[in-house]
């Protein structure tokens, strides 16, 4: 009687949606994301100039005019090109040692935008990892991850890194492993409630009714629910990388000149500022724009995956 | 049956027993948790300060510089005690810590805890200017974005708060010092004499603290403008400004007076490289001396020092939350 009940039911349903001829097919989610991304503009300007960025980094040796290291004392300072002085052949001008500051640019751009992303990478899958397990497992387990973000918090993160790179020396990989360092806890935080919101609706349930293991729900249950948030907070870490980077380096505990990174360059053009200011506002726009696209896409991909989540 | 007990119950879950105690037991009980987190809290991050420049494996090495003798070593490592077990130094710091004695500087062979009363004022001054200029501009500006939601103000000001968080903070001081005290000449560029040498570092720091609580407020006022209660009070025919001001900036601006405390914390050890550029002789400048120079002493006390009053700040904070709003402790 009932099934009789159901099946008349769902044919009904079958024939309205065939005859009547006002039906349409509700967008699917891919769809509606498809839709928001297409109408966002900060995601598309942000991305484009990322993605530039990134390319250009990843390149940099075919890319850069000059060897970023060789040094041309017969040109030492030339003003960059939009200067009465200025060359096309040094767009950006020379430093003191007569380097090619575009070279340099794109070669710290190379290092800045690595040590960025390496990082903010390798402190998403700790805190990931915490997070979710925290959030999960909960009780103890909770207890601890949430004493260790406690922990992490209270420490004075600038200082620390600094010790961290006296220490150990301003290397790539320690720079990539001190800033994972300092901001695995965000993604820990974020993850932990969110993982707890999904932990108790009914599909989680349903797995686990099915006897699924923890590992299996946790990694194909859970986690694909998670990644727009790990998306978003990745790229904004990313941003926030690059600046602490810069930081360090321009405060002579990062990356060790001449290498350059744009924090390097900063830090060196600081000695010739009043007299070539664009030593230090060439590498300064440059992390500015950089940071503020990386912003704007990862604000972007938040609109765009999450809308409810905007503010 | 509709399932309204949701699958936390289906699994089995223990039932939060605090719900059921009387709301005395209940305050009492958040309080004495959130405290126990707190001090061993504390515990770690002494151990971690305490660690820092010891993590090379050999601090006495160091010291001693690249061309020293073994013998030369030893006698460095004595003559700090250096050559004790590691948890004896600790105990020994720790101990002498809580009785007010930090050890004394190894460079300048100052108390530690002269160096730092020395140099807090300076860096309680720089953070207390720039949270208050944060705070005067992040909070109209919030309150206008959410009332003009939506509309080239909100553009404007939401470009505004992107732009402050991905300013670097150093190069923004130079563009300062290269504007106001070169260009314009009108501000001193370095030295901690009297307020006007404050100015420029103050808005250096205030400017990167404004955007996340004008975002903070800017939310907060959106979602509480949608709320019942001010539906009402503009029925019954207030005055929008008084509505605006006094009956929702209140409930909005909460979550902007707990960031306040927790950026207060954060800023003791965060003015790092503001200080250095201005050269003010504050927390932060003193802390980035002692680490180039491998000055332990004043390295882990400094370090723990800043992670003792953010704890004892973000525990207030949570305190006074707690008070004010009983969901935060009953959940």
């Amino acid at each position: 009687m009932a099934t009789d009940q159901t099946s008349t039911a769902a044919a009904a349903a079958t024939a309205a949606s065939d005859t009547d001829p006002f039906h349409v097919e509700p967008p699917t989610p891919w769809q509606l994301m498809g839709r928001r991304a297409g109408a966002h503009m900060g995601f598309w300007i942000g991305g484009t100039f990322v993605l530039i960025c990134a390319l250009v980094a990843i390149f940099a040796p075919v890319i850069a005019p000059f060897d970023p290291l060789a040094q041309d004392l017969t040109r030492r300072l030339v003003p960059p090109v939009w200067d009465e002085k200025g060359t096309w052949t040094h767009p950006f001008g020379t430093d003191k040692f007569g380097r090619d500051y575009l070279s340099r640019l794109i070669h710290g751009g190379q290092i800045s935008l690595g040590i960025g992303f390496l990082s903010a990478l390798i402190a998403a899958v700790i805190g990931s990892i915490l997070g979710m397990m925290g959030g999960y497992f909960g009780g103890r387990v909770d207890a601890v991850v949430m004493y260790l973000v406690n922990a992490k918090l209270s420490l004075p993160g600038l200082l620390v890194s600094l010790a961290l790179v006296a220490v150990f020396g301003g290397s790539f990989i320690v720079l990539v492993l001190v800033l994972a360092f300092l901001f695995w806890d965000n993604y820990a935080v974020a993850l932990r409630s969110v993982t707890m919101q999904i932990r108790a609706q009914d599909f989680v349930a349903a797995a686990e009714a099915i006897g699924a293991s923890r590992r299996r729900i946790i990694l194909s249950e859970i986690l694909p629910n998670l990644m727009n948030q790990v998306i978003v907070i990745l790229t904004l870490e990313i941003a926030l990388a690059i600046l602490i980077e810069a930081t360090l380096s321009f405060l002579g505990l990062g990356i060790k000149p001449p290498t350059p990174s744009w924090g390097v360059l900063v830090a060196e053009g600081r000695e010739q500022m009043f007299f070539n200011p664009y030593l230090i506002t060439i590498p300064g726009v440059t992390i500015f724009l950089v940071a503020i696209a990386i912003n704007m896409m990862g604000d972007g991909i938040r609109d765009i995956t999450a809308p409810e989540g905007r503010n | 049956m509709p399932n309204t007990s949701g699958p936390a119950e289906v699994r089995g879950l223990q039932p939060d027993g605090i719900d059921h105690s009387p709301r005395a037991t209940a305050v009492l009980s958040y309080f004495v948790n959130r405290l126990t987190v707190a001090v061993l809290v504390a515990i770690t991050v002494s151990i971690f300060a305490f660690s820092l420049l010891r993590l090379s494996g050999d601090l006495a090495a160091e010291l001693a510089g690249d061309d020293a003798t073994a013998a030369e070593i030893a006698e460095v490592a004595k003559s700090y005690g250096l050559d004790r077990p590691f948890h004896i130094q600790y105990l020994d710091w720790a101990g002498s810590a809580l009785q007010g004695d930090l050890g004394v500087s190894i460079f300048s062979n100052e108390p530690v805890f002269d160096v730092i009363t020395q140099a807090l004022p300076v860096t309680l001054q720089l953070a207390t200017y720039s949270l208050i200029l944060s705070i005067v501009i992040a909070i109209p500006l919030g309150v206008l974005a959410a009332v003009k939601q939506n509309t080239w103000f909100d553009r404007g000001a939401l470009v505004f708060a992107v732009s402050g968080q991905a300013i670097p903070n150093f190069w923004l001081g130079l563009m300062f010092i290269l504007l106001f005290g070169v260009m314009l000449g009108w501000l001193p560029i370095s030295g901690q004499d009297s307020w006007v040498h404050f100015i420029l570092p103050t808005l250096t720091i205030g400017l990167s603290a404004m955007p996340v609580k004008m975002r903070l407020t800017r939310a907060g006022m959106i979602e509480v403008l949608q709320s019942d209660y001010i539906r009402t009070a503009r029925a019954k025919g207030l005055n929008p400004n008084i509505v605006l001001f006094k009956h929702a900036l209140r409930n909005a601006v909460l979550p902007v007076v707990s960031v306040t405390m927790v950026t207060f914390g954060r800023l003791l050890g965060g003015t790092v490289v503001v200080e250095s550029i201005f050269a003010l002789n504050g927390l932060g400048f003193e802390a980035l001396q002692a680490i180039t120079r491998q000055d332990f002493p004043v390295v882990q006390s400094v370090v723990a020092f800043v992670a003792f009053v953010y704890i004892g700040l973000t525990l207030l904070s949570d305190l006074i939350n707690a008070q004010l709003d009983p969901r935060i402790r009953l959940s």
